[in-house]
């Protein structure tokens, strides 16, 4: 089977209305939760041999990785217990909260509501791969945080900071409003919105005097 | 002259690691041949497990094993939570754990799991346990008291006042007064009475409790996300009834706790115990649906308040009763909120009766500003309303009512050693332009209301006597051991700042030892009730110190001389005057020659008895300071914050905007500006999601509750919330620590919270809604004129 075949059968047997359905029907089970390593049977669909390759190869922060995916996997489990790039981090498992938050071709998307088998042929950017990966520079919106002191806890903040390079590729010109609007989806609970605002409008800055 | 170091903006340590995904958090941690374990929720919020059958579970791909109630800790003889159970308290109570080779292996056993329960009789309203004949959550009884359970009812005329929306005279289980209330009222010129009802709502940090643990030659490795580290270290090693020397406790990165992680938390115990029985590192990840139900929530109040004020606003009289949910294992908000109704509004005349009331709902814990938020949230609108009425300045009120230094409160007569609770009020409504914006009190735009609103929040900011551990090694740096956790407020960099000063060094001569308990950890408070910033700079504080007298002995007896003959700067120690001179590279050498208290081989007698391994495995490594906070004082230590708000109210929609925030605080000296900005505004925006949004929904049949998720009892988000707040702060030192700072988590929450119930009641013309969250549907029926329900099951369902 081709590459753009396999994508396609993928696409019929795991549309979003499936992926939905079947992220609520594990929400709704009292004795167990969430989102599994390797996808769940409650998906609706058993990983039949020949169905889908395992074996692909994604492009990562740069890098092509092959990485054995099953079918049902998501991009946030794949990074983070596959290829060990546990700077996105899981606070919901459910698009609910952004700390999972990657770039896909340049736009900030969730990676726990994104299947691994969707983005390949994309390239993929995680938080760890901002950095220069020459000099080891920190990229402007990762500057910009250390100038304003962003963050408390920071379990958010991977994902935020990932919106936030976004936005500046973006728009370079945001008012407060648009940034806030840029930023709505992702959640700090430690509310520190004010000093998150101040950040994006510092990486906006630092992206305009480039 | 090294610089300055207390007061300034510094980059936290720890941002880059976090800003660059290298920080790593407990789920970050792996190990060879870690397997998952997956916990099985109770579906009933009341049960009995009868016999449980995993034949089947057992032989399924991949699954190594069950881990039952009987393996684990339990508390015997009175209530109290145990990480596995077969008698579950609360719908989504852990009762077994499976554990597999990959998660969605252990999440299939689970469902391949069958249970046989007895479902027992259950009680979500604390009012409903109170009622005659009505449930109790626990088969012996709803109350828990000397050693036993029994039944306490209220009568049928208790809740015929209730009914008609007047404070029962039911049986409190505190009661206390102060001064003669009836007298008090008698005087009153205005007396305002309201049944108030303040939900209950879960803490959700963003990072949920997720652990990991293995065990290798004989020692538990523990990864874990906790508030609190060395604390952590020894209530793991408490549970599992080990040696604390034998826990590596590894706890570098916490993602919030708010209360819910103080020493770690009660199912860490799970793949601790899990990892010993199968011989294999465990990972408990925790989704969010979990962490709903085991993530704790702060405790929700029925009450009823009437208050007495003069005609010239002073608040002469409080009557004061809460009836708390406590959920399975009990809280302690109801006290607390008694204490802070007298502190904000000093009325010399006050009773408070209280009672908390067993429920099978979600375990409670303390969630920042426990019970002061809650109480100042509910009764900044009778404030409102009572000004209204008398023809005052809510401004005017709350100065009038605030207290001085030499206030006594509560039922000892606590007092406190800074207030200037009058100074941030004053301080802020001139930021906020509170006389200014009088104008905009009530006006009317198409279908939008302004209001403004005041939200005055005390709570308490720091203890006394613990350790502070140091060492400065021959590299010539500061190493200083910080048994805190690290949940974002930089306590860890923060409270290191006045050994720095002391010692003369520059930021970048300081290391900080964190998160690692095989590095050194010295006895540290909990990182819970703001306690921190006071209690560890004075530790610090107190090592420093001894650090400085140790490095002047040492240039004494290398170089000459008497200690006084010396003094430092930048890393240097040198005769005053001129002369012979050592670096601190050269002292830490002497020091280790020396030995004896120098280097950390004898230590002071007087500091706690965990502090003294962790000064050992760091004796002859440098010059050692070591010492116990013995500064002592007098009086509790209390910070405040002064919140004000703007708020645009959509009477055709009930959604409220949050137009302008403005918050000052008394915390003491400020160690940290911008941090400080952080936890002010953060604190009080999730006051304001405390007011406005965040909440239980139950089924009241059946008792599983709906709003399980971040998006049916959400926080603020950032569209929530005004794009630009303001914040400053008294700054005047604390008289009684040595560094003037006192802690300042706490207070936010309820100055964000009651900014926005007074604004929101002044929005709506002096209406008191006395009920929250304030969600559209609760401000629609009040604006229709609808008697807002009074049980929180009601309410909430």
């Amino acid at each position: 089977m081709g590459e753009a075949e396999s994508i396609g059968l993928l696409e019929t047997k795991y549309s979003r209305r499936n992926f939905i359905k079947g992220v609520i029907a594990v929400g709704a089970t009292a004795s167990s939760a969430g989102y599994f390593i390797g996808g769940s049977g409650l998906l609706g669909a058993q990983s039949v041999p020949g169905a889908a390759e395992r074996l692909i190869t994604l492009n990562v922060n740069g890098q092509q990785r092959r990485v054995d995916v099953l079918p049902n996997e998501t991009l946030a489990m794949t990074l983070r217990y596959r290829l060990n790039l546990t700077g996105t981090k899981l606070g919901c498992d459910r698009a609910e909260c952004g700390a999972c938050t990657v770039l896909i071709d340049g736009v900030n998307r969730y990676g726990c509501s994104t299947l691994t088998h969707q983005v390949r042929g994309s390239s993929v950017t995680t938080i760890e791969g901002l950095e220069n990966p020459d000099t080891g520079e920190l990229s402007l919106v990762q500057q910009a945080v250390i100038d304003e002191g962003g963050f408390q806890c920071a379990f958010c903040a991977p994902g935020f900071i990932m919106s936030m390079t976004a936005m500046v590729n973006e728009n370079p010109n945001p008012t407060r409003a648009e940034a806030a609007h840029a930023l709505s989806g992702n959640l700090c609970r430690c509310g520190d919105y004010h000093k998150i605002l101040n950040c994006a409008m510092r990486a906006a800055e630092l992206a305009r005097s480039v | 002259m090294a610089e300055k170091i207390i007061g300034t903006d510094i980059v936290p340590q720890d941002l880059v690691a976090k800003i660059t995904g290298r920080a790593r958090y407990a789920e970050d941690f792996r190990a060879d041949g870690m397997v998952f374990t997956k916990l099985l929720l109770s579906p009933m919020p009341h049960a009995r497990v009868r016999n449980v059958d995993a034949r089947r579970a057992l032989t399924m791909p991949g699954v190594f094993d069950i881990l039952r109630a009987d393996e684990v800790r339990q508390v015997e003889g009175r209530p109290g939570e145990a990480s596995l159970t077969d008698e579950p308290m609360y719908e989504g109570q852990p009762i077994l754990a499976i554990a597999a080779e990959t998660e969605e292996q252990a999440a299939s056993a689970i469902e391949a799991i069958e249970i046989d329960f007895e479902p027992l009789p259950f009680v979500l309203d604390p009012l409903d346990s109170l009622r005659p004949n009505g449930p109790n959550a626990y088969t012996g009884g709803n109350v828990f008291a000397g050693g036993e359970f029994s039944e306490l009812k209220w009568t049928d005329a208790d809740f015929a006042e209730i009914d008609a929306g007047r404070m029962p005279n039911g049986e409190a289980t505190v009661e206390w007064t102060k001064g003669d209330i009836d007298a008090a009222f008698s005087e009153s010129d205005l007396i305002l009475e309201e049944s108030i009802v303040h939900q209950s709502l879960t803490h959700h940090p963003m990072e949920p409790r997720s652990t990991m643990m293995y065990w290798e030659n004989g020692k538990l490795h523990a990864f874990v996300s906790t508030q609190s580290a060395q604390r952590t270290k020894y209530a793991l090693a408490g549970t599992l009834n080990i040696d604390p020397e034998d826990v590596v406790l590894v706890a570098e990165y916490c993602g919030g706790g708010f209360g819910s992680k103080i020493s770690g938390n009660t199912h860490m115990e799970v793949p601790a115990v899990f990892s010993r029985k199968i011989g294999r590192p465990v990972m408990l990840r925790v989704t969010r649906y979990e962490e709903n139900y085991i993530g704790r929530a702060r405790p929700g109040f029925q009450s009823w308040l009437k208050m007495g004020f003069k005609a010239d606003g002073t608040c002469n009289a409080i009557d004061l009763y809460i009836v708390q949910e406590s959920g399975p294992y009990g809280a302690g908000d109801f006290n607390t909120a008694g204490m802070i109704a007298d502190l904000v509004y000093t009325p010399q005349n006050m009773r408070f009766r209280g009672i908390a009331m067993y429920t099978n709902t979600p375990p409670k814990a303390a969630q920042r500003g426990p019970g002061g938020a809650q109480i100042v949230i509910m009764m900044e609108p009778i404030l409102e309303k009572a000004a209204r009425e008398l023809g005052l300045d809510r401004l005017e009120v709350h100065l009038k009512n605030a207290p001085d230094a030499d206030v006594e409160f509560g039922p000892r007569n606590s007092t406190l050693t800074s207030v200037h609770a009058k100074e941030a009020l004053e301080k802020g409504a001139e930021i906020f332009d509170w006389a200014g914006k009088q104008a905009l009190s009530g006006r009317r735009e198409g279908t939008k209301r302004t209001g403004i609103g005041i939200g005055l929040s005390p709570y308490t900011a720091g203890s006394r006597g613990y350790d502070g551990l140091m060492v400065i090694r021959p590299d010539g740096k500061l190493y200083i051991h910080q048994g805190l956790g690290n949940l974002g407020t930089h306590s860890i960099m923060d409270t290191a700042r006045p050994a720095a000063e002391l010692l003369s060094l520059n930021w970048d001569q300081v290391e900080l030892v964190w998160g690692d308990s095989s590095r050194g950890m010295p006895r540290s408070s909990v990182q819970a009730g703001s306690q921190t910033t006071h209690a560890h700079s004075r530790a610090n504080h107190a090592a420093g110190m001894d650090a400085r007298a140790k490095i002047l002995e040492v240039a004494a007896r290398t170089l000459g001389g008497s200690p006084n003959n010396y003094d430092m700067d930048n890393g240097r120690v040198f005769r005053r005057g001129g002369g012979a001179s050592m670096t601190f590279a050269q002292v830490a050498e002497r020091a280790i020659e020396l030995g004896g208290k120098y280097d950390g081989h004898e230590l002071p007698d007087d500091i706690h008895a965990t502090t003294v391994p962790a000064a050992n495995m760091l004796a002859g490594e440098g010059l050692m300071g070591v010492a116990r906070d013995n500064y002592g004082g007098r009086g509790g230590v209390y910070s405040w914050v002064a919140g004000f708000a703007m708020v645009e109210l959509d009477e055709e929609t009930g959604r409220v905007d949050i137009k302008e925030y403005v918050a000052v605080t008394d915390c003491g000296t400020v160690l940290h500006p911008r941090s400080l900005s952080a936890q002010v505004l953060g604190g009080s925006v999730q006051g304001m999601g405390q007011a406005m949004t965040q909440r239980w929904v139950f089924d009241p049949k059946w008792g599983v509750p709906f709003a399980n998720r971040l998006y049916t009892a959400r926080p603020p988000g950032i569209l929530d919330v005004p794009l630009d707040m303001k914040v400053d702060a008294v700054g005047i030192a604390d008289p009684q620590t040595p560094v003037g700072a006192k802690g300042i988590g706490e207070p936010p929450v309820g100055a964000g919270g009651a900014a926005l119930t007074s604004a929101v009641a002044d929005a709506m013309g002096g209406l008191c809604l006395c009920r929250t969250p304030l969600t559209p549907d609760i401000i629609l029926s009040a604006l229709e004129g609808l008697e807002p329900p009074f049980t929180l099951e009601q309410h909430i369902g």
